[in-house]
């Protein structure tokens, strides 16, 4: 990344989110970068997902905006919101596939809904895409029910990549996988990244997977957010973060933290 | 507008132009399908593509693949996009894998697959029965194990939730009789005797039947709902896994608690059938309460209210009995869910029809 003044994909600018009393964000900002991999962390309960919600447009905030590449989803209605809505591709903490359509079918649907494309298209893009997240065809034809754990989340990254958009949002793609399959997924996502030219927003508690992937993380902390690089926010000495990064397994994970090129 | 495609005497120009992404897959599409392909050899140019993205370059490898059925040797005016490199290294360019066997289902084979599921589904449902039977002996051994608090519940959501609507349905239901027999007995001059239809038909049949059906509408699909969304959530496996019996806390306090229920709402439906009768008698027939009420006695045996209530509880068993195991049955797909609660409406229904004729001949033979 030697961009001098980096392009903002997604600007978030004060966004307040509360329930009944419960205040969940206050004025968080948040910025990504063109072509990076943006790793948000907190606590639980700190509102990552509200905030990936938000971002998603299907959570009004109480105040603030979202921008994705320029244009704010709120003023937006129509063919002008599904077209920035078909911008970008969004996976789902436990896939959310739905369940009584095939793999094939998954991957196939925001095609059918962009435009009537003959069977033939569709059967060989959907093929392309599960190739492309590191599945064999003989997956096209199952239910999401036969699927293992790491396979859902690899259709899920199929099917949000299905209209090859550039912008990413995945929400805790390697929680529940096996370290080994976690691993992979990192390398998938990386491989993809390069690839394809992709800007990432990833939510993730996987520290070996933010250290192996992500460019820049931001951490949800009081309300707020603060991002930075991954070696700044090592560094950051807020107390919450400094646990997160330098407690038992924020440790273990540093030390068999690859050299990043 | 994606391909200009032209014919120089043998050789034949297909120039790639504008944006080839996903959003224009449609357009694309068409382009490829429909570009003609004529000459002895041909060049592809990708220079005047604004943008290129995965499925642009699938739609770019389709017309090199129509190009090599054609027969036509084609090559690439300066070099072949990045995008359609990667797109075959991910798709290993090699040939179209086999088409696969379409599994022809012959009508020998059908019958028989359908005979073994009914044969597995009756089973099942025994089994299921034989469970209830068990828990429900177990029960009473120890009566802490019947759960009233749900039990009671179920009585709520499925007995006084239902009383406007069952209400409702008894009083119209006897009034359109009601109509129907004053016009035909009008006739023949004998008004009075809509008192004696009126009253047999909504005590012995009417009354009970029309509630069970309202019922498992409601309360036979709500169970169906309630226990398949349990099971796609994994609930149930939890609950056997912790050890609990899953006809113990989720399938006997419905059981029981629509046995309560039905029964009670029947009373009601007979009550206010009754008073729709009434009603009708005294507005259409010039038949004053009073007379309507003493008439209702000289019609009805003593047993007659009975024998509509007795049924009451079977019906009640089997609605509940056929919504929990339809909901257990749920698996995997939100679809299956679907299927299985229009299954235990449709069967409770079935089912309730089934038992009351059955009622109809036993009773016509003790006469009852």
């Amino acid at each position: 990344m030697a961009a001098a003044a980096p392009e903002s994909v997604v600007v978030v600018r004060g966004i307040v989110n509360r329930f009944r009393s419960q205040v969940v964000h206050d004025g968080l900002d948040m910025d990504v970068h063109q072509g990076e991999i943006f790793g948000v962390v907190g606590g639980s309960g700190s509102g990552k997902s509200v905030l990936l919600r938000t971002i998603l447009g299907l959570q009004t905030p109480r105040a603030g905006s979202v921008e994705i590449e320029g244009q704010d989803l709120a003023r937006l209605h129509g063919d002008a919101l599904r077209a920035v809505k078909r911008s970008y591709g969004v996976t789902f903490q436990h896939g959310a596939l739905f369940s009584s359509l095939t793999v094939a079918e998954n991957v196939q649907l925001p095609l059918i809904e962009a435009g009537r494309l003959p069977e033939e298209a569709l059967e060989g893009l959907a093929e392309l895409k599960l190739r492309l997240v590191g599945l064999s065809p003989d997956t096209a034809a199952k239910y999401p029910a036969e699927l293992s754990g790491g396979m859902i989340k690899r259709v899920a990254l199929a099917r949000a990549l299905a209209l090859d958009p550039k912008l990413l949002f995945l929400d805790e793609p390697t929680s529940g996988l096996d370290p080994i399959a976690a691993s992979a997924f990192d390398e998938l996502l990386l491989y993809l990244q390069r690839s394809l030219h992709l800007t990432v927003v990833m939510i993730t508690h996987d520290l070996d997977s933010i250290f192996r992937t992500c460019n820049r993380v931001g951490v949800i902390v009081d309300q707020h957010m603060i991002s930075d690089t991954l070696e700044g926010i090592v560094e950051n000495p807020h107390p919450w973060i400094r646990e997160y990064f330098h407690g038992a397994r924020g440790r273990q994970a540093l030390l068999k933290r690859p050299g990043r090129p | 507008m994606y391909l200009d495609s032209r014919a120089d005497a043998a050789l034949r120009s297909l120039s790639a132009e504008g944006r080839w992404c996903a959003d224009e897959a449609p357009g694309l599409s068409r382009a490829v399908a429909e570009a003609e392909l004529t000459g002895t050899h041909a060049v592809l140019d990708a220079g005047r593509i604004e943008a290129l993205d995965l499925t642009g370059a699938w739609f770019l490898r389709h017309l090199e693949d129509r190009l090599r059925r054609a027969g036509i040797p084609f090559e690439w005016r300066g070099a072949r996009p990045e995008a359609l490199e990667f797109a075959g290294r991910l798709l290993g360019d090699a040939a179209a894998p086999p088409a696969p066997t379409q599994r022809r289902e012959e009508p020998l084979g059908a019958l028989g697959r359908w005979t073994v599921r009914l044969g597995s589904q009756v089973h099942d449902g025994l089994e299921f029965l034989g469970r209830i039977y068990l828990v429900w002996a177990g029960a009473f051994a120890h009566p802490r194990r019947l759960r009233a608090k749900s039990i009671v519940r179920h009585v709520y959501e499925t007995g006084i939730q239902a009383i406007p609507i069952v209400a409702l349905i008894a009083f119209l239901i006897s009034v359109i009789v009601a109509y129907i027999g004053a016009q035909e007995l009008r006739q023949f001059g004998g008004e009075v005797y809509v008192v004696d239809l009126v009253t047999l038909s909504v005590l012995r049949e009417l009354g009970v039947l029309l509630t069970a059906i309202i019922v498992a509408g409601r309360s036979g699909s709500a169970f169906a709902a309630e226990i398949g969304v349990m099971r796609l959530n994994e609930e149930i496996d939890a609950l056997r896994a912790i050890g609990i019996n899953v006809v113990e806390v989720l399938v006997l306090p419905r059981v029981i608690g629509l046995i309560i229920a039905l029964p009670l709402l029947t009373i009601i439906a007979d009550a206010m059938g009754l008073a729709g009768g009434a009603v009708l008698a005294w507005l259409v027939l010039d038949i004053p309460f009073n007379q309507f009420l003493v008439r209702m006695q000289e019609a009805i045996a003593p047993t007659t209210f009975w024998a509509g209530l007795l049924k009451a509880p079977v019906f009640a068993f089997v609605i509940a009995m056929i919504g929990t195991f339809r909901g257990i049955q749920v698996r995997d797909t939100s679809r299956e869910l679907g299927r299985l609660t229009t299954v235990a409406v449709v069967e409770s229904i079935f089912t309730v029809l089934f038992v009351d004729a059955v009622f109809a001949i036993v009773y016509w033979n003790l006469d009852f």
